[in-house]
Formats: C-alpha cells, sequence, structure tokens
C-alpha cells in the first residue's frame, strides 16, 4: 500500500545509520522530478552500476544516485567522457552488472560508438537521453525530441534495439523498471528517450512495494560451468542467447568482431549474414511483446493524432478539445517508439475509418516519416526545432484543418 | 604413427600453460616473428603462478594485433572497442572487486585513442593490470606512426620518419597515479613475467610496457628485418634500472645507436585504490 507522502530527496545531511536504513524501493507517494524518478526507477530495479558524464538536462539523474547508490551498496563512477561511461557499463553488465548511464544529445552522439558494441555483443544495459535541443550544443537547457532517428540508427550497422518515451515523471520510474527487464529479457542496450520537460518535471510519483515491481532475470547456462563448452551466442527460438558472466567460470568470449555460437571471431559473409540478421530479428520478431502505446479515444476517429513523451500532453488537451468540439479525434500515444508500432497503425489504417493523421514533434519530422511509410493517408506535421514544445492549440488547429 | 596419433595430446605431455590457452582457436593471426605471442605466455605464465583461482582472471583488450590477446586466453575475456578496454575493463573490476582483471592491449590503442582513459583510470587508481604492448606503429593497419613512434622512426604516414615527440609511458602512468610501472621487452621473457604477477598481486593501477617486434609493419619501414633482429637491438642496448627515480629521462630513441634503452621496475608504491562509494 501506498501511504506516505515525502520529499522528493532524501535529506542532505544523515547519519550513518540512516544512510543505511534508507530503502532501495522508496515505496510510497512523492512529488518528483523526472530525472529523480528515472533514478528511483533504476534502484527498484536493481540497479547495481552507474556510470556517468555530467550533461545538462540530465545532471540530475547522476546526482540523485551519486547519494542513492551507496545507501543501497551499488557502485557509482563519473567517467572522464561518454565514450568511456558506455564502455564501462558494458563491462560492468558482462560481469552481472543492471548497469545504466544518463546523458543528453552530444554524450548520446559519443555513445553510439559503444551502443554498437553493446549490440553485437548482446549485453543488456540501459541509456537514459534526457533530450534537448539539438543539433551540436543546441539548446543545452531547452526542450528537444529529436533523437529518435539517432536513437534506432545511430551506431554504425544493423542491429535492433529498444527505446520508450516517458511523458510524465510516474512512467519516468515505471518504464525505467521495464527499460531494465526488457534489456535482460532479450540481451539489447535499451533507452529511456526522455526529454527536458518531462526530466524537469515535478509531479506526483507512486512507488509501489519492492514486491510489487516486476522483475525479469536474464537467460542463464543450463549447466554447470565446465561440464561442456558454454555457447553464448547459441540462440533459443527466441532468438536470444543464454548469458554467462565475467567470473562465473563459463570462459566466455565476447567481441564486437563478427563472432560465432562460441563467441569467437569468425571471418565469414555467412556468419556475418546470419548473426546480424539475428540481432535485427531478435527485436523485430518480437515486437509484439515489447512495443507499447496508449490508446485514448480511438475507437471511431477520423484524426489520429501520433505523438509521444511532453509533446503527447499537448496532444491530449487538443483531442479532448477536439473532441469537444464535435470532432472525431483520438491519440495515439507512442511509449515505445523502437520498436515503433507499425502493426497499430496498419491496422487503424486498414479499419478505414481514419482520414488523416497529425504528428505534432519537436524535431522537423523523424516520427512523421515513421508514420507517411505506413499509410497513403495525408500526415499532417506540426515541428518545432526545439526549446518549446507544441501547444495545444496549435495541435487543434491542425486537428480542424 | 598417424599424424592424428601425434596431435592427439595425453594429460602427460601438455604443456602446464595449455590449458589457459583457447587451443580451438589456433592457429592464431600474428605474423612469423611479432612478439605477442610472447606477451601471452607470459600472462598465461604469470596467471599459472598467481595462485588466484584462474576463474577469478579476467582479459580485457581494445582493437588492434596487440587487442586480439584476449581471444587467446582461456578465462571470461572480452575484446572491446578501441582505445575503450580499460573503462569495459574498469566496469568489471569495480562491479566485481574480487576479481584479477588484466588489460592487454596496444600502444595506440591505450595511448592514443585511449589516452584519456589511461590517464584517468591510473589517476583513480582501478585495481586493474595493464599490459602494453608498444611495437611503436600500429601493426594491423600497415603500420602507421603513431604516439610512441621514436622520432626519425618510419612509417606509412611518415615516410621520411616521425617528427613528433613521442610519450615515455612509463614516465606517464607515474606521473598519473599509476601504483606499479615497468618497462620490459619480450626478450626479457622472466622479468616481464615476474613484473605481471607482481602486478597481479597488487592492489591499484599497474602498468608494464613491453617492447614488442612488428617485424611485419614497423620493422619493414626500419630495416628491422625480422623479430630476431629487434631482439637483437633490445639485446644490445637494453640497460635495467629496477627502481630508477629519473624515469622521465628514459625515452627511447631508435636512431642514435648509441642510447640506451632503460627498462625495469620503476615504481612499486602503495596509495588508496578506488572504489566506487560502494558500501
Ligand atoms: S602486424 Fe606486427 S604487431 Fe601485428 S601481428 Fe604482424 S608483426 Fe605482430
Amino acid at each position: 500500500m501506498v501511504e506516505t507522502l515525502s520529499a522528493d530527496r532524501p535529506p542532505a545531511r544523515i547519519d550513518d545509520e540512516a544512510r543505511r536504513t534508507q530503502p532501495r524501493v522508496r515505496t510510497g507517494v512523492h512529488f518528483m522530478l523526472g530525472d529523480h524518478a528515472c533514478a528511483e526507477g533504476a534502484l527498484a530495479a536493481g540497479l547495481d552500476f552507474f556510470a556517468g558524464y555530467p550533461i545538462t538536462p540530465s545532471t540530475e539523474i547522476a546526482e540523485h544516485l551519486a547519494t542513492r547508490m551507496p545507501e543501497v551498496g551499488a557502485s557509482f563512477v563519473q567517467m572522464e567522457d561518454e565514450l568511456a561511461s558506455m564502455a564501462a557499463i558494458i563491462g560492468a553488465s558482462a560481469a552481472g552488472a543492471r548497469s545504466l548511464t544518463a546523458t543528453s544529445g552530444p554524450g548520446f552522439s559519443l555513445m553510439m560508438e559503444n551502443v554498437g558494441l553493446a549490440a553485437m555483443m548482446e549485453v543488456p544495459c540501459v541509456v537514459a537521453n534526457v533530450q534537448r535541443a539539438s543539433p551540436s550544443t543546441g539548446l543545452p537547457t531547452m526542450v528537444g525530441q529529436s533523437d529518435i532517428l539517432q536513437a534506432r540508427w545511430g551506431s554504425h550497422g544493423d542491429y535492433g534495439i529498444i527505446a520508450y518515451c516517458p511523458a510524465s515523471p510516474q512512467e519516468c520510474f515505471d518504464l525505467t523498471v521495464e527499460a531494465f527487464n526488457a534489456a535482460d529479457r532479450y540481451r539489447v542496450p535499451v533507452f529511456i528517450l526522455m526529454d527536458e520537460i518531462v526530466g524537469h518535471m515535478t509531479e506526483r510519483v507512486i512507488i509501489p512495494e519492492a514486491s510489487e515491481i516486476p522483475h525479469v532475470p536474464r537467460k542463464k547456462p543450463d549447466f554447470s560451468p565446465g561440464a561442456k563448452r558454454f555457447l553464448g551466442y547459441a540462440a533459443d527460438d527466441d532468438l536470444v542467447p543464454p548469458i554467462a558472466h565475467a567470473g562465473e567460470g563459463y570462459k566466455v568470449h565476447m567481441t564486437g568482431l563478427t563472432h560465432d555460437e562460441k563467441g569467437y571471431p569468425a571471418m565469414s559473409p555467412d556468419t556475418h549474414h546470419q548473426l546480424v540478421n539475428r540481432l535485427v530479428d531478435k527485436i523485430r520478431l518480437n515486437a509484439s511483446a515489447i512495443e507499447r502505446y496508449e490508446e485514448f479515444e480511438l475507437d471511431d476517429a477520423e484524426v489520429v493524432v501520433v505523438s509521444f513523451g511532453c509533446t503527447a500532453r499537448s496532444a491530449r488537451r487538443a483531442v479532448r478539445e477536439a473532441r469537444a468540439a464535435g470532432i472525431k479525434c483520438g491519440l495515439l500515444r507512442l511509449i515505445t517508439v523502437w520498436p515503433f508500432p507499425e502493426g497499430r497503425i496498419r491496422r487503424l489504417v486498414e479499419a478505414g475509418k481514419v482520414q488523416r493523421f497529425v504528428v505534432p514533434e519537436i524535431n522537423l519530422g523523424q516520427l512523421r516519416r515513421e508514420v507517411e511509410r505506413l499509410t497513403n493517408l495525408p500526415v499532417r506535421r506540426l515541428n518545432h526545432a526545439g526549446g518549446s514544445m507544441p501547444k495545444p492549440d496549435e495541435i487543434l488547429e491542425l486537428i480542424r484543418s | 604413427m598417424s599424424a592424428i596419433d601425434i596431435t592427439l595430446k595425453t594429460a602427460a605431455n601438455e604443456h602446464p600453460i595449455d590449458h589457459l590457452l583457447r587451443a580451438d582457436r589456433l592457429p592464431h593471426i600474428l605474423c612469423p616473428g611479432c612478439g605477442i605471442g610472447t606477451v601471452i605466455h607470459g600472462y598465461a605464465h604469470a596467471i599459472a603462478a598467481s595462485g588466484i583461482p584462474e576463474d577469478n582472471h579476467v582479459c580485457v583488450s581494445g582493437i588492434g594485433c596487440s587487442g586480439r590477446a584476449a581471444g587467446y586466453v582461456n578465462v571470461d575475456s572480452y575484446h572491446s572497442t578501441h582505445g575503450r578496454a580499460l573503462p569495459f575493463a574498469l566496469g568489471i573490476a569495480v562491479h566485481r572487486p574480487e576479481l584479477k582483471v588484466t588489460v592487454i592491449s596496444g600502444d595506440g590503442d591505450l595511448s592514443a585513442i585511449g589516452g584519456n582513459h589511461l590517464i584517468h583510470a591510473a589517476r583513480r587508481n582501478v585495481d586493474l593490470t595493464v599490459i602494453c604492448i608498444n611495437n611503436f606503429n600500429y601493426g594491423m593497419t600497415g603500420g602507421q606512426v603513431g604516439p610512441t613512434t621514436p622520432i626519425g622512426a618510419r612509417g606509412t604516414t611518415a615516410p621520411e620518419g616521425a617528427v613528433e615527440a613521442p610519450f615515455n609511458l612509463p614516465y606517464l602512468a607515474k606521473a598519473t597515479g599509476a601504483v606499479f610501472v615497468a618497462r620490459w621487452t619480450i626478450l626479457h621473457v622472466r622479468e616481464f613475467q615476474d613484473a605481471v604477477l607482481r602486478a597481479m598481486q597488487k592492489k591499484g593501477f599497474c602498468f608494464i610496457e613491453v617492447l614488442a617486434p612488428c617485424p611485419t609493419s614497423f620493422g619493414k619501414s626500419n630495416k628491422i628485418g625480422d623479430g630476431l633482429h629487434e631482439v637483437e637491438i633490445y639485446r644490445e642496448r637494453c640497460r635495467i634500472e629496477n627502481g630508477a627515480a629519473n624515469i622521465e629521462d628514459f625515452d627511447i630513441d631508435l636512431v642514435d645507436e648509441t642510447k640506451p634503452i632503460v627498462v625495469g621496475n620503476f615504481v612499486d608504491i602503495e596509495r588508496k585504490i578506488f572504489q566506487a562509494h560502494k558500501r
């Protein structure tokens, strides 16, 4: 049961005894910053290791964890840069840790090198990217939603990833928990694509009892070390192989080179073809289990607003007002942008009621491109380059037009 | 005796460190005369002598010929990205402090693209053993000069000879905080092995530079005909100065044959090791 109402932060100075009694899961009702909710979600999910580099507007995640992680016996490291942060969380995860880093656009770009390594080695890890207005240094303190395509395609080559887009501090908590479970379930890097508005928004966050936090364990070898050779890249029917960690005795080898089922480098186009296809297919073919979206007033909708993150908050209000004005309008709010819920959009199109889509976003059309790919119906766009969010009136105008 | 009989091994004729190599990965990719194999041999012997359970040894490499080392040792091993072996290894070492994590990588990987991580890992005093194989050039990509190429030595990207001042790696490691610093060559098989063993048994950031021939790339550009020729240079010019305080003077000059190449165990101190605020 949730009954306490607490301040967001633990007291700044508390004695050692009080520190030790701070729980990992801060069950209760809180008035909490989105960035802090992400950090608390990670702790609730069992975060063992954080490595990061300060960057606006994600820094509060690191600062909060710098206080909280020692309280629960977990490791916090401030690294020399984002290249190192990403490498460190992969290393820690290869040794069995649930690991996290947090960043924003410029740091996310630097992390792309080792995002590819995590995808190729199939080492689970979670990256929170609190998006700001970009490109380059952009508007560091102001909102953006322009890393959507980078999250999907940012590292070189083909691979699959999962990306969640929270629209509230509560979702920052909930989806961070889910991100860790998805990372471990599918052995992939998972992104939490927050944005500056959601990250810096303070709202009610309900944290359940520890026993109610969902936990999906990693798939492990089903024999003891030494019994036979462990094949860390021999996938089951779900295309996800079991994982063994450093120090468990399985003598694993992991590499970013193209590798065979043992993990050994195998320089052949056939091996490469199989491996890369599996990396993509393990997300593509499991997409229906991974995808998450929220439907609002969609049943009879003729105009469908597709939105995510902070923009979806304006979109919901616009849809409500449109309904009040008698327009059959609904909202498809994406909770995972990757995998992109193509099936749901196709079904909407096939049902024949929808006449047009409206896609408001804080970038110049990254999500619109995905919607357009799936339909010949008109797709109206509302693009802010960054620094401000689409307002309900602007979206409503587009719904009406 | 058939060929199969000869290759079938019995426990009796196995070499004592055979099981520490991934025999199923042989033949290896290294060139004849390359020094990297001798380094792997020294590492395996140090594991065997360390008294630390083999399951607790972890090897991490970056990219390049030396970066392939992790792929040949039969311990949990990780071949990470170019330059990132140290932060990758930090993640393992911090999360599982009971593991003995050794980074084996090249001079370019650790001091050029990974140079920032090197100085910060040393500064933090992370509990890692680092074996930096220095062959004065980028071997795998065909012999380009790098931050360790001695002035005047040639490479494919400095056909008239390198003009930039190179790193003196032991000096760099000492200055940035390493608690154990050594330089050996693959000629000094015993001393190198003992240095690795010392590093494994010590807590904190330990840095061992080991000079190794790269006949295919560096040798070819610099009229060092084969691996043996470079080892002869080590034999003629190396001077052992264990405990020497003035390692800033120990630049390597391959052009001036009168200058010694100073090797030895230079630093062995105690300093608080890095702990990630873990209770
Ligand atoms: S290129 Fe040089 S460093 Fe690489 S394997 Fe050949 S000899 Fe060794």
